[in-house]
């Protein structure tokens, strides 16, 4: 089972890293994002520290969401999806392998360049351990839910848009534990309660979601 | 079509051929119902039920805001229920069943915050604020319009049901995290500035007007959702006997 894992594991990332071009697009999408809200809003410092957290976290979901549809439009359209459905191991595991492999090559990348971003918007210092820790304890949430809402929309016209209407509901508590750390960091009240609860999440979409990818994967592929 | 010795047990309505004529032969009385005490709900509401002391007329809103949010709740969880059987028993019409629920719970929804609009306008100040229970109910409604898109974007029916089934059950798993967190979102930031607790004690007029009301939706939707389905199951059986027949049937102005 585990081999299963690791071969499918280090296949999305060998992938992922010879179409390096993508995940940079990814990248450059988030910074692009954060850098607009100052035009938008003002550059007035204390205001920009106002909404730091709320616009880093928006703009790591939309960059997460904005990548979802690559996590398995590429397998469908070569039939890899089929085979690896049609295969005795257990759907959720190769599940997780690829929404791992999909976190590790988009969702790692914007939490590593979350900090220097974070220091444009003049976020406190000292609340950035605690915005790495909960996007990277939010953004696997954001990937393990995408992908049910990726596996459902494969193949359809205008799946892209679609994909977003399904999931951004979802996504709101994410937002609410992500952004509320960092901001509860920043007032100092301390942000212990946000990350444990944006750990159980994760503890519960990991137990969820993958079965119900998995479902869903099978539905699309019919 | 059906087989000689039909089954007694209730079962057998969950052929869709066996649910069609039931569907047609039930649905106007609970549309009458809904009309008369719909009619008699807004009688009580607006003629009989005393003024309010603190907010006056205004809150003659609740007969109609009330009931479309409770309506609007408890139809997602009878979508998310229906979805779960299809997806068990694998009967097609579990699927008819949720998602011809799944605009009028849409409409509830949206009358629900549009009347709160409304309501909030001369007693809060402000058609909005971003308290839990208003966004919660939003983010419902965006629930539901995922559900319908996804439902109709797809052609193929069967992979239709069975996706917009396990997307009702993600979002009916996912309807009381998205309260708690928009509950702790909202006290943590604000504190409550805005209290939706009425008045310790209501007359029982009103309380009355409220009932009625929320019982002719229930049969309001009831009633929409069996002619919704009626329709839905001529459009996907369309290719077999029975509904050519009853087709010829209600062309010569009988009824099926």
């Amino acid at each position: 089972m585990l081999s299963t894992f690791l071969a499918v594991l280090r296949r999305d990332l060998l992938l992922a890293w010879r179409g390096r071009a993508d995940v940079l697009v990814t990248l450059a999408f988030f910074v692009i994002v954060v850098c607009l809200f100052p035009f938008g809003v003002g550059a007035e410092p204390n205001q920009l520290r106002a909404i730091a957290p709320g616009v880093l976290w928006v703009a790591a979901l939309l960059a997460c969401l904005l990548s979802l549809h690559r996590l398995f439009a590429q397998d469908h359209a070569d039939g890899t999806l089929e085979q690896l459905l049609l295969s005795s191991e257990p759907a959720a595991l190769w599940v997780a392998a690829k929404v791992l492999a999909f976190w590790l090559s988009t969702g790692l990348p914007v939490v590593a360049v979350a900090p220097g971003l974070a220091l444009l918007l003049d976020l406190e210092q000292g609340a950035l351990p605690v915005l790495v820790l909960s996007l990277a304890l939010g953004t696997p949430i954001l990937g393990l839910l995408g992908a049910v809402g990726a596996a459902l929309t494969l193949g359809l016209r205008g799946g892209g848009m679609l994909l977003a209407l399904l999931v951004l509901p979802l996504f709101v508590p994410v937002l609410i534990f992500g952004a509320g750390a960092v901001e509860a960091e920043a007032s100092g009240t301390g942000a212990a309660a946000h990350l444990l609860l944006l750990g159980g999440g994760l503890a519960g979409a990991l137990a969820l979601a993958p079965w119900a990818c998995a479902a869903a994967l099978r539905i699309s592929t019919d | 079509m059906n087989s000689p010795e039909r089954s007694r047990s209730l079962f057998r309505f969950a052929a869709p051929h066996n649910f069609y004529p039931l569907a047609g032969r039930l649905a106007p009385w609970f549309a009458t119902a809904a009309l008369v005490l719909t009619v008699a709900g807004l009688w009580l509401g607006f003629f009989v039920a005393p003024t309010d002391a603190t907010q006056g007329e205004v809150y003659r809103v609740i007969f109609i805001h009330v009931p479309a949010a409770w309506m609007s709740m408890f139809v997602y969880l009878v979508m998310a229920f229906w979805s779960a059987v299809g997806l068990v028993m694998n009967t097609r019409l579990s699927f008819i069943m949720s998602q011809a629920l799944a605009p009028t719970g849409a409409m509830f929804c949206f009358v629900a915050l549009w009347t709160g609009a409304l309501w909030g306008k001369p007693t809060w100040g402000a058609y909005w604020v971003w308290d839990a229970r208003l966004t919660s109910q939003l983010l419902l409604l965006f629930l539901y319009f995922g559900f319908i898109a996804l439902t109709r974007a797809i052609e193929d029916p069967r992979r239709a049901d069975r996706a917009g089934a396990i997307i009702a059950l993600v979002g009916a798993v996912n309807v009381p995290i998205i309260y708690f967190s928009v509950q702790w979102w909202n006290t943590l930031h604000q504190g409550a500035s805005v209290s939706l607790n009425k008045a310790p004690s209501m007359a029982t007029t009103m309380l009355l007007g409220m009932l009625v009301m929320a019982i002719a939706a229930w049969m309001y939707t009831i009633a929409v959702v069996l002619w919704r389905a009626r329709s839905m199951i001529l459009e996907r059986e369309r290719h077999t006997e029975w509904v050519g027949a009853v087709l010829e049937r209600e062309a010569q102005g009988g009824r099926a």
